[in-house]
């Protein structure tokens, strides 16, 4: 099996039908959920967004970040920094400043980590992502340890009309819907564009497209800093939904979690990046349930569970849940041809 | 007499104590093609990574065309209208002949990687790119493998994918490092084929062990030991030198 077709990069006309059937069940989904379960999978989607913002380094790059939250929560601070404390200021401004905030953060930062290759690159990113955690997790004045309050649902109007009212739970949860499938469709098509293309031939081979003429570092600091700029889009909505930022937001697990969901759902792909954020979620939300057999509180021991869960999915799938879904389907196919 | 698209002059290359290449200079013409040859070690390998800039040289100095080049990263030297191929089969194994190809075409269009609208043009749109690749592709004899993975293909066809990568970024000057090494005999002919039939439109350094296509193809020899060069002129005057037949061709071509 090659590494093209491990990285999925074409969709199985299979996996296309599971996931528009997929996209059917999410439009419909805050018509039959209730209010606990719509914010449920708003926060799906919006990790779905980050993750797939690491999988353009990750999977299709080959850019193992481990500071990739830094960009997630700088976003999110820019917003808190951005709404008074006594009325709501418009979406129109805030989130491109947002977006941009992160973006600049992962430019100045990936103009220095780029130019480093493999345990190097994944040490450094994690080193400046710290940096960048201790200097808000430090600062009264950014609110430290406890993080900051945003008061207000951002407004999103036209004129006097307003478009969304995002203190309805289905409004932010159609916004952010709407947000994650353009995410996807953009990142899809800059898959096979030139842009795209030289991206993953720097993950394959990056000694040799230097050889036919490529500055990759002009590559690698542009998917950086647009990766930053996308877990930027996510961080703001994580800030509206919750009300509130926290260092935690940038911290390691954060990362680590981000990572873990590519590679639970298949890299290079952007599909997998989506599944592997909702399997996580719902699979997190699973194991934290877990029930208190005799002296064990199953429930409380979660990240030992979701250790072994990733470390199976791995050793089973290593084309992800995504793989699973089209090895699956395609069997499912034979059998009835037959 | 033939246009001047190379000249090195006084190249050496230091590993702490030990030259890996000691002042060498050579010349490379359209239309012709210098091979080197040299035991393991010689320091011919070496001098190709100078040439493309893949290590800088620690004296000396490398012109191509007009612009002197030394010292440049091999992005830009290649840029610059350099191609080369490696020792060792160097392409992206995962994609397919024809992704490989037109990964190398696209190379010469504008790289823009900060531009928004690059990120959204489909690399199917790029006429010019996809010609040269189709051109290159053709030139190699692999019109056939187009839709292969790189993976799946013979070893032969990998060394003529090699070819075929560097031919579609359009160089002036190609350096081809060892391209029969590894060939059954019918592969070789057709490499050597495709070489002779790319000459005149390239100036061509040749680094090969495979005595019988040196002198089929070369118009010049240079022989390097301990990376040094203890002969160069055309194949018939390296062939009468006493000292190379002494340190290197041996009996057969004596």
């Amino acid at each position: 099996m090659s590494i093209a077709s491990a990285h999925l990069e074409h969709l199985p006309r299979s996996v296309q039908f599971t996931l528009a059937l997929a996209l059917a069940a999410l439009l419909l989904f805050p018509q039959v959920g209730t209010d606990f379960y719509t914010q449920m999978v708003t926060r799906m989607m919006i990790l779905a967004i980050f993750a797939m913002s690491l999988d353009l380094l990750q999977g299709v790059t080959g850019l193992v970040s481990l500071g990739h939250a830094a960009y997630f929560g700088l976003a999110g601070y820019v917003l808190a920094f951005a709404m008074p404390p006594s009325e709501p200021v418009s979406l129109w401004w805030t989130l491109p400043l947002a977006v941009l905030g992160s973006a600049v953060g992962a430019l100045v930062i990936g103009f220095f980590v780029v130019r480093t290759h493999g345990i190097y690159f994944i040490m450094v990113t994690m080193a400046f992502a710290q940096m960048v955690f201790y200097l808000v997790f430090d600062n009264k004045a950014l609110g430290g340890s406890d993080g900051l309050y945003i008061n207000f649902k951002p407004t999103l109007e036209l004129g006097s009309w307003v478009l969304l009212d995002l203190d309805k739970k289905a409004s932010l949860y159609y916004l952010t819907l709407g947000a994650m499938l353009l995410v996807y469709a953009f990142l899809r098509r800059l898959l096979w564009s030139p842009f795209g293309r030289a991206l993953s031939g720097i993950r394959v081979n990056e000694h040799r497209m230097r050889a036919l003429g490529y500055s990759t570092f002009g590559y690698k600091l542009s998917a950086f800093t647009l990766a930053g700029a996308l877990a930027g889009l996510a961080g703001y909505l994580w800030g509206v939904q919750t009300g509130y930022v926290n260092p935690e937001l940038m911290g390691f697990h954060m990362s680590a979690h981000a990572i873990m969901m590519v590679i639970l759902g298949g890299m290079g792909n952007f599909a997998g990046a989506i599944v592997g954020a909702f399997s996580f979620e719902l699979v997190l939300h699973v194991f934290k349930d877990l029930p208190r057999i005799g002296q064990v509180e199953l429930g409380k021991h979660w990240q030992l569970w979701m250790g072994l869960f990733i470390v199976l999915v791995v050793l089973w799938a290593p084309r992800g849940l995504l793989g699973l879904i089209a090895q699956a389907t395609l069997r499912l196919g034979r059998s009835k041809a037959s | 007499m033939s246009e001047l698209l190379l000249r090195a002059q006084n190249l050496t290359k230091r590993f702490g104590g030990l030259a890996a290449v000691g002042g060498v200079s050579v010349d490379l013409w359209r239309n012709q093609i210098h091979a080197v040859i040299g035991p393991n070690g010689a320091g011919k390998s070496t001098l190709t990574n100078l040439l493309s800039g893949d290590i800088a040289p620690t004296s000396g100095s490398i012109t191509l065309g007009k612009q002197d080049v030394t010292g440049w990263a091999p992005e830009r030297i290649a840029r610059q209208g350099l191609g080369r191929s490696y020792q060792k089969t160097n392409i992206f194994l995962p994609f397919t002949v024809w992704d490989n190809v037109l990964l190398a075409a696209q190379s010469r269009e504008r790289q823009q990687p900060w531009n928004p609208m690059v990120w959204l043009r489909a690399a199917g749109k790029y006429a010019a790119a996809q010609q040269r690749a189709s051109r290159a592709i053709e030139l190699a004899g692999l019109q056939n493998r187009r839709t292969a993975v790189a993976s799946t293909i013979s070893h032969g066809e990998q060394r003529q994918l090699e070819i075929a990568m560097t031919l579609a970024t359009e160089p002036q000057v190609l350096l081809l490092d060892e391209p029969l090494a590894g060939m059954g005999v019918a592969e070789a002919e057709r490499m050597v084929e495709l070489l002779l039939r790319i000459k005149p439109e390239h100036a061509m350094l040749l680094v090969e062990h495979d005595m019988d296509a040196i002198f089929t193809l070369a118009d010049h020899l240079t022989v390097m030991v301990n990376g040094q060069v203890i002969a160069s002129g055309t194949p018939a005057e390296v062939r009468a030198d006493a000292g190379v037949q002494a340190a290197y061709l041996g009996e057969e071509h004596a």
